[in-house]
């Protein structure tokens, strides 16, 4: 947002084009991160960055691709500015493409005020700690790994897991105990299918949650590069949102591993050395200017909240993606094949899953008094029991005593009552915490070293219910 | 230097955080610039003829070629007096505080606010009058700087090798810049005031180096116990994330016992830096009952800040714990994530195309990491009355894919003494602190077992032996039962099983969020391992005897031993007596049974 009246250079010097990039000869005065147009004899008009300038060459990316462009049509209009985005709240229940255009078919919309897209870092002075529990309505999560406003917490998956249909069922079901709160969705859509892309259009639509959603989509055809762009559009938007209108963002972007892929693409074609993989060297901070986009800030309502979802490609969680985005997040939700497998919706394992602000998000006065001690336990005997499932693997049932034979039993009925539930069943907190009691009574009282006697004589179901 | 001010270089390109300026003869390496017409700092990191590079501490978006490049002539340094504690800056010293007051909530471009305040007062008492010789780093004085430090030292610049003090104020209130000292040298007469200025990656001097011999007590029993670190050591917790580096860090700048916590959060995340503003405030010193914040400095450069700032933040902190060292205090400095700044430093390596070495990381990475770990330590610092003063240095370490091959881990282990591995299969375990007591070590742990036995406990050591032999044990044992299943040890094997596995879930594990387990004291430490030592050598008695595991294990004393982590310090020595007592008779009555049998 530059105060100085917008002065365009016009540049007709291409020299070389390669992969998404475009090298400018003779350029002067370019700034680095600038916006640009590129007017070509086919018509369309595209758009870039630069990013790399000097006296004699500028280096652009091409968000639309460059297949099309030629050496001598091409004219480089140099904007002066970076890239930035009109931002409005009637932006709400808008549809718009990858570039930020609408595609609706609605109306414009009149921006108050234009924002860039790259945003500034929270001055982490200025932040508040995130502790407002969200009520996603799924066990696994509300009552293992608590989301909390302001929190960045990430869907790790794979190809073909129903990641899509979790997080729309949290895009349905998520709310906070204060529900006259404004609530609204930001939806980023990074080379996912058409298909799905309907699919989550329509879920929206019928849960009522397209009129509070603003929906960035770039598809499986979309332009792969314009994919650097579109999370930053969505969070632009969403920073005006929370910070300046009070509005309680949560942001779900997928697929992040697309995003990746872009960024991998600009990195080889610009010939940098490559890190882990093929994917730059830069990519850890490269991904922090995007998820570290969530929080909360002192002295405003409004909060973000992210969810991105990443794909790990051959499900291998120390592949770079998943791996960086995990030292950024603050935790992560892992959607296992295993469980898939076995039918159990949604396969979350909570083994490996973590939040890391859950302890500030749960307790007395956020959801019940009992959650921390009957989530601690319930994972030790879901963990032994999973250890037990090994075990029984190489030597067999027969090898176990009677409180082993208790804990793979209790395993198995965790993931049957637990973690399986309906998509369209919402639990409240209460209820999960109250299930997980249900499969605690199974265990005599010595066994639940994890909650305080008072606690066990507070809820512990006084009858054993024979499951 | 006035001369220098006055040349201005040029910009030919920008690339990222790394930018390349021309007609910049005589400048030298280091060297801060301030770059294009929004004046960001940066500092000069490569020169060649008149053409340098510079990294620059700031976002370069919108720098173009052309613009000018001022120079300073100085290096990069940090502003150091009365006022650092109780603060948060970032990686190159800003204060984020007063950023915050002057450009809202989002960091803004080419700020640069005073460091400390000029207009507070500081009350200062003198210790030296006139006449007195001096030598650099003595104290000249005194000001109470807040109720956990009160003895801010004033000392004599380190360039001065011996001088007299011709001036000095008398007791009262001052501002840091009013000169409180003037000292005349053979050559020079220099005037002091309360604060100085350092070079970051300069290491501030110190008289000689001493023997490491104190340990630095944490409150976390398997460190404290297990793998103890000592006063002036260096440490590296490196683990995949989930696996809690970060709790850890928290942790012991919580409840180390060092006077001064320098924090340095690099390259993480922002919520965390949130996190630590707003619980240590309100989290007391276990000793006098004072807000742990008092005794607290906080360098922020979370992840989405430069990345050439984050590289600079471990020297801005090293060099902040070196001056508290310097007045004869113990510092611990907590670097998280080292991993980070290596990741600048490749990023800035990358982009001024040299070669790279392993996974794309400057072949200098190992030198610069040993460069740094070997700030740390215990000394006599400057100064003619012989203090002593030490830097401990806990960095953690992430390693991609919780593999510890990789280049930082590695360069890491080369040079620090202990070595906490934070284990994923524990952290999924819920097992915190997820250290690995199997592939951990600490290479203090002989030398401080002499303190721990002479002045704590005369058998502080060989029980923390009995624990590791006992836990080796375990893995030995554990090895059988995947194989042969459970039952093919013998009674006695799955007594130590049995005890191996109250090692780990009633001693090891630590409650970092419980108010009565966050910290334990070696006296409870101690006298939780004299509790489980004797309970498995009475029932190792008993097992002789022929009593089976089963009938020890459901006795009440047995049962119990697993609540004593929720026990607090205060009421331990009384709990103590009455649980030693319990296992005694419990045990003493099942005897009698076996043998009336």
């Amino acid at each position: 947002m530059s105060k100085h009246p917008t002065i365009t250079k016009d540049f007709s010097t291409v020299t070389a084009i390669s992969g998404p990039l475009l090298f400018v000869q003779k350029t002067q005065n370019i700034s680095y991160g600038e916006y640009v147009e590129l007017l070509s004899s086919d018509g369309v008009l595209r758009r870039g960055q630069v990013l790399e300038t000097s006296f004699e060459m500028a280096i652009i990316q091409v968000f639309e691709g460059t297949s099309g462009l030629n050496l001598k049509d091409t004219v480089v209009r140099f904007t002066g500015e970076p890239i930035s985005l009109p931002v409005s709240s009637d932006a709400i229940g808008r549809t718009f493409d990858g570039s930020g255009k609408i595609i609706d078919g609605g109306p414009p919309i009149i921006p108050k005020e234009k924002l860039d897209v790259n945003g500034s870092p929270i001055n982490p002075k200025s932040r508040a700690y995130p502790t407002d529990f969200i009520q996603t309505g799924i066990s696994a999560i509300d009552g293992m790994n608590t989301l909390s406003r302001g929190q960045k917490l990430p869907l790790f998956s794979g190809n073909g897991l129903p990641h899509n249909d979790i997080a729309a069922q949290i895009a349905r079901q998520a709310k906070t105990k204060r529900t006259e709160e404004k609530f609204l969705l930001v939806f980023a859509a990074l080379g996912i299918t058409a298909d799905e892309a309907r699919f989550f259009r329509k879920s929206f639509e019928e849960s009522g949650t397209l009129n509070r959603s603003i929906l960035f989509m770039n598809l499986a055809d979309d332009p792969p590069i314009e994919r650097i762009l579109v999370p930053r559009l969505a969070l632009t938007t969403a920073e005006y949102l929370a910070f300046e209108e009070d509005y309680h963002v949560l942001v779900i972007i997928t697929d992040m591993t697309n995003y990746c892929e872009a960024l991998r693409e600009i990195s080889a074609a610009k010939e940098e050395v490559p890190g882990r993989r093929g994917y730059p060297g830069y990519m850890y901070t490269d991904l922090a200017t995007i998820y570290e986009r969530a929080g909360r800030i002192h002295g405003k309502k409004g909060s973000i909240t992210q969810m991105p979802i990443l794909t790990m490609p051959n499900d291998d969680i120390t592949h770079p993606i998943p791996d960086l985005t995990g030292y950024i997040t603050e935790g992560q939700i892992i959607v296992d094949r295993g469980l898939h497998r076995r039918g159990i919706y949604p396969p979350i394992d909570v083994l490996p899953s973590l939040s890391r602000l859950m302890k500030e998000a749960i307790g007395s006065n956020k959801t019940r008094d009992d959650h921390r001690e009957v989530s601690d336990q319930l994972y030790y005997t879901y963990a032994e029991g999973r250890s037990l499932r090994d075990l029984v693997a190489v030597i067999g049932e027969e090898a176990l005593s009677e409180r082993d034979h208790l804990y793979l039993h209790a395993a198995e009925m965790f993931e049957r009552e637990f973690v399986s539930q309906g998509r369209y069943e919402e639990r409240s907190v209460e209820e999960t915490l109250d299930i997980g009691w249900r499969l605690l009574s199974n265990f005599p009282e010595s066994e639940l070293k994890r909650i305080s006697p008072s606690t066990i004589k507070k809820y512990l179901p006084k009858s054993t219910l024979g499951v | 230097m006035q001369k220098l001010e006055s040349q201005v270089g040029v910009i030919e390109k920008v690339v990222g955080p790394v930018v390349f300026a021309k007609n910049m003869t005589g400048s030298s390496m280091y060297e801060v610039v301030k770059v294009g017409k929004l004046n960001l700092i940066g500092e000069i990191i490569k020169i060649s003829g008149d053409h340098v590079v510079i990294q620059v501490y700031e976002e370069t978006t919108g720098l173009a070629p052309g613009e000018p490049v001022f120079r300073t002539g100085a290096p990069l340094s940090v502003t150091l007096g009365p006022g650092l504690l109780n603060q948060i800056f970032d990686g190159i010293q800003r204060p984020l505080e007063i950023l915050e007051r002057e450009s809202g909530f989002f960091i803004k471009r080419g700020k640069y606010p005073d460091v400390l305040s000029k207009s507070k007062k500081w009350h200062f008492i003198p210790t030296k009058k006139i006449n007195d010789y001096v030598q650099a780093g003595d104290i000249l004085g005194f000001v109470n700087e807040n109720p956990l430090l009160e003895k801010h030292g004033i000392m004599v610049p380190t360039n001065v090798k011996m001088g007299v003090i011709s001036k000095i104020v008398d007791e009262g209130d001052y501002v840091i810049e009013d000169e409180v000292a003037e000292i005349k040298t053979d050559d020079k007469l220099i005037k002091v005031n309360m604060i100085t200025k350092w070079p970051i990656r300069k290491p501030r001097p110190i008289k000689r180096r001493i023997d490491i011999f104190l340990p630095l007590i944490t409150g976390q029993r398997i460190i404290d116990g297990l793998f103890p670190i000592a006063k002036g050591g260096t440490a590296a917790i490196p683990g995949g994330f989930g696996t809690g580096k970060t709790v850890m860090q928290h942790q012991l700048s919580q409840w180390a016992d060092a006077k001064v916590i320098v924090y340095v959060g690099c390259g993480e995340r922002g919520n965390e830096m949130a996190e630590v503003l707003e619980r240590f405030p309100q989290l007391k010193d276990p000793s006098s009952g004072l807000p742990l914040m008092y005794r607290t400095i906080l360098i922020a450069n979370v992840s989405n800040m430069p990345i050439a700032a984050r590289e600079a933040s471990i020297y801005t902190g090293m060099t902040l714990a070196e001056y508290y060292r310097d007045m004869g205090y113990d510092v611990a400095l907590m670097a998280d994530s080292t991993s980070r700044w290596a990741e600048a430093l490749r990023e800035i390596s990358s982009r001024l195309e040299e070669m790279p070495g392993e996974e794309g990381y400057p072949a200098y990475l190992s030198s610069r990491i040993s460069e740094f770990y070997e700030r740390a330590g215990c000394c006599e610092v400057l100064g003619s009355d012989g203090r002593y003063g030490s830097v401990s240095v806990i960095g953690a370490v992430s390693p991609p894919g919780a593999d510890f091959s990789e280049p930082v881990t590695q360069s890491t282990l080369r040079v620090v003494k202990v070595f906490w591995a934070l284990d994923t299969a524990l952290a999924q375990k819920r097992h915190f602190p997820s250290i690995n007591w199997l592939t951990s070590y600490s290479l203090y742990k002989d030398d401080l077992n002499s303190w721990f036995d002479t002045n704590f406990a005369s058998d502080w050591s060989a029980l923390t032996k009995e624990f590791m032999q006992i836990l080796q044990q375990e893995e030995e044992l554990n090895e059988i039962v995947r194989l042969v299943g459970p039952d093919a040890l013998s009674e006695s094997q799955k007594l130590v099983m049995e005890y191996a596995k109250k090692i780990r879930e009633d001693y090891l594990m630590q409650h970092a969020y419980s108010l009565t387990d966050s910290y334990c004291s070696l006296k409870k430490n101690y006298k939780m391992m004299k509790l489980l030592s004797y309970y498995y050598t009475k029932s190792k008695e008993l097992i002789n005897s022929g009593v089976p595991l089963s009938k020890i294990s459901s006795l009440k004393s047995t049962r119990d031993l697993s609540r004593m982590q929720m026990v607090s310090n205060e009421e331990f020595d009384q709990f103590y007596i009455k649980m030693e007592e319990l296992l005694r008779m419990e045990m003493a009555s099942l005897m009698e049974e076996i043998n009336l049998e």
